[in-house]
């Protein structure tokens, strides 16, 4: 049945794909990003209550929402890895790990400066903003682990473990604000039938949310191909690559 | 699969399992300690599930809604008193509501207005007049999850205006550090 995935336990091939869908990414994210930041910040109507300083849910709620998403793939890559033992699926978790954990910090930054003007405070510890800070510590953990041992085998699986452990916090954050009561107001976007905005704030939202995505997938990308070729540096394939790129 | 890596994944998944288990064990047992703040009902009858109850002259948070008409502001300085309802869904305001009314000298954040989610922070105490009531120190907005352009709340009904605040009530507390 998955035969087909085979190929792609290579790192020659996966680097090959990787190296051909990056243009492509690149490309989409550029124009979702641009549009939807312009639509958001300039074009989209003020909210009634928090005039213009709502603007800022268009970059903290992607951020917020993507930093549990890129640690719930890195933790899909840690339990490949442990079970299959794949060497790529390591790569890609050390390659997922600082992204996440720079979207985990911009979400905390977003939302101070916007809880200082709307709450009144920069931080208190109710549920949701407690549960995302240890989402960043955890963060800095697995990257801290994957660059703790000489061997990449040996890291890949610390980090892994460490990874697998934490994913029970990813539905802390995502259900903490239904569980209990908290500063944070509930979601407004992922409530199933009818999210909680007018249409003309939706829709630039969700092009910037796309538009996000494929940054996350662009900066991946980039950072999963430098892994292949740091990790598989003495094969032929890439000494190959090196010196045809240097002639 | 062959028997190691059948052996793995079943490794792997009772370490995910137990560590799941303890988790929800924890949070659930800390689950009342998680809760930011007191509802004004949890004040006056206790929590729901363990009747836990906050004694008078205790530190604690109150959240509920400004209760419409019971924004008092004295003219001269910033002190200003309100009551707070439990937050339901839909809101409804009815008098037999259970109420307890929060004393605060200080500016309010721009978000507060009647009918506003408010977090507030102080001691418990019982006030000869008005019952059950919270001596704060702090005063959060909590904002709802609900986002419209100006027009289309007007057109509800829902128009936000800031507090306002004379030169005379400024000067009475020259450290209202905002």
């Amino acid at each position: 049945m998955w035969k087909w995935l085979h190929p792609y336990a290579n790192p020659e091939v996966s680097y090959h794909l990787t190296n051909k869908l990056l243009p492509w990414l690149s490309a989409l994210a550029a124009i979702f990003l641009s549009i939807g930041l312009v639509w958001a910040l300039l074009f989209a109507p003020a909210d009634y209550q928090q005039g213009d300083s709502f603007r800022i849910f268009y970059v903290h709620v992607p951020a917020a929402s993507l930093s549990m998403g890129i640690y719930f793939a890195m933790a899909i890559a840690a339990f490949s890895s442990l079970v299959w033992q794949l060497k790529l699926a390591d790569a890609s978790a050390a390659a997922m790990a600082p992204v996440g954990a720079a979207f985990t910090a911009i979400a905390l930054i977003t939302g101070a400066a916007w809880g200082k003007p709307m709450w009144g405070t920069w931080w208190i510890w109710d549920a949701r903003l407690t549960s995302e800070l240890i989402l960043l510590f955890l963060y800095l953990g697995v990257i801290a682990l994957h660059n703790a041992f000489e061997d990449k085998n040996l890291a890949g699986k610390a980090a892994g473990i460490l990874t697998l452990v934490g994913v029970v916090n990813i539905p802390i954050i995502k259900y903490s604000v239904d569980w209990w009561n908290t500063l944070h107001q509930g979601s407004t976007v992922s409530k199933l039938g009818r999210p909680s905005m007018s249409l003309d704030m939706l829709w630039p939202f969700i092009v910037c949310f796309i538009g996000f995505s494929l940054l996350v997938a662009v900066i991946i990308s980039l950072r999963f191909r430098n892994e292949i070729l740091a990790r598989n540096s003495i094969r032929p394939w890439v000494r190959e690559l090196v010196k045809n790129h240097t002639r | 699969m062959n028997p190691r890596r059948k052996k793995r994944l079943a490794m792997v998944a009772s370490i995910l399992i137990g560590i799941s288990a303890v988790f929800g064990l924890v949070l659930y047992a800390l689950s009342q300690n998680i809760d930011l703040f007191f509802t004004p009902s949890e004040i006056s009858q206790g929590k729901k599930e363990t009747g836990l109850k906050a004694s008078l002259g205790q530190r604690i948070r109150i959240g509920g809604l400004v209760v419409p008409g019971s924004v008092k502001r004295d003219p001269e300085s910033l002190k200003v008193s309100f009551k707070l309802s439990d937050m339901t869904m839909p809101i409804v305001f009815k008098d037999s509501d259970i109420t307890v009314t929060v004393y605060f000298e200080g500016m309010l954040p721009d978000l507060f207005r009647e009918g506003q989610g408010i977090v507030a922070n102080g001691t418990l105490a019982e006030h000869p007049l008005t019952g059950l009531s919270i001596e704060a120190s702090e005063v959060l907005a909590k904002h709802d999850e609900n986002y419209m352009p100006a027009e289309l709340a007007e057109a509800a009904g829902q128009k936000h205006e800031k507090s306002t605040y004379t030169d005379k009530q400024l000067q009475s507390k020259n450290t209202s550090g905002y």
